[in-house]
């Protein structure tokens, strides 16, 4: 069975839904952060990806695009030892609590 | 960002009314602890969301209209993507190549990135989602005629269909066919002719007579 991510030619009946949506500030702030490391060396568009693939199936087909980006950069900066899961929960529920 | 203040930057996130998902939310408080820790700075993301603000299609329709004005450029761009382009002053970002398929009367190539959702982002700005929707990545490789029936383009049978599936190393940009009726037209003129779909190969060129519709529609 191929990698969630190998859909190219997966069965589908869905038209293509050719609205667009104007980026919200989060989502250009999500690209732009993942390209000020990248710009930085810190990490590159393999581990991005990779980071991607490895999301559950479930998340994966849910998330919306830069969801999945959020998914990859948290795994990657987690991995690489930069964060830690425990200070991005406490400082997520923070931005949480200031958004409410 | 609608607002570039020095406050404002600090919560790039939305209107204080706007739901942020999980995801969302963990993505700001990620931005938040790189900036305080100093591995990255705010001026560096701001930067980057300028530089994804400037780059759009018209860049891509600039490149395509030398192309059809001038036989010797198209045929360095064919052979010689990255170099081309930077004749025009458009650079390429160090880590994909790119590479210029050529639209012809009996060939015509169109793009998916089946793995994701890569893309001449140097040239065209960013993908739209329906490019990066699951969709068209499942269908664009298995049903590309139908697929482009649906964006209103019908090519006939005698037309060979190549669907290129780009990766993260190498992208392509299709050099669409010059419409019939656009001799004479100035580069500036046809430029104009030069959609992002097209470059992306899920429509023709606008025809000349289709320029004032172009204008006030969205692609």
């Amino acid at each position: 069975m191929p990698a969630i991510h190998d859909m190219g030619g997966m069965p589908s009946d869905q038209p293509i839904d050719q609205s667009s949506h104007e980026w919200a500030d989060w989502e250009h702030m999500t690209n732009a952060l993942v390209g000020a490391l990248r710009h930085r060396g810190m990490m590159n568009v393999d581990e991005l990806r990779r980071g991607i693939e490895a999301m559950r199936p479930d998340e994966y087909h849910s998330a919306t695009y830069y969801e999945r980006w959020s998914a990859s950069l948290e795994t990657l900066l987690v991995e690489k030892g930069i964060l830690t899961t425990e200070e991005i929960d406490a400082r997520a529920a923070e931005v949480g609590e200031r958004w409410a | 960002m609608t607002d570039n203040h020095d406050h404002e930057s600090e919560h790039p996130g939305v209107q204080p009314d706007s739901e942020l998902s999980r995801r969302a939310r963990r993505a700001i408080a990620m931005r938040e602890l790189l900036v305080q820790k100093g591995v990255v700075a705010a001026e560096e993301v701001r930067e980057q969301i300028e530089r994804t603000r400037a780059r759009t299609p018209a860049h891509g329709s600039r490149v395509v209209a030398r192309a059809w004005v001038d036989p010797d450029f198209k045929a360095r761009l064919l052979a010689d993507a990255r170099a081309a382009v930077y004749e025009l002053g458009y650079t390429l970002t160090h880590d994909a190549e790119l590479a210029v398929v050529e639209n012809t009367d009996e060939v015509h190539h169109v793009i998916v990135c089946t793995l994701c959702s890569c893309y001449p982002t140097s040239l065209l700005g960013p993908p739209p989602d329906w490019y990066k929707s699951f969709a068209y990545r499942k269908r664009a490789v298995v049903e590309p005629r139908a697929v482009m029936r649906e964006f209103g383009l019908d090519l006939g049978d005698h037309v060979q269909v190549r669907v290129i599936d780009s990766a993260a190393d190498l992208r392509y940009l299709v050099l669409p066919r010059r419409p019939v009726g656009s001799d004479g037209m100035s580069e500036g003129e046809l430029a104009a002719l030069v959609t992002r779909d097209s470059m992306i190969g899920v429509t023709s060129a606008l025809e000349p007579s289709q320029t004032r519709v172009a204008a006030s529609g969205t692609r």
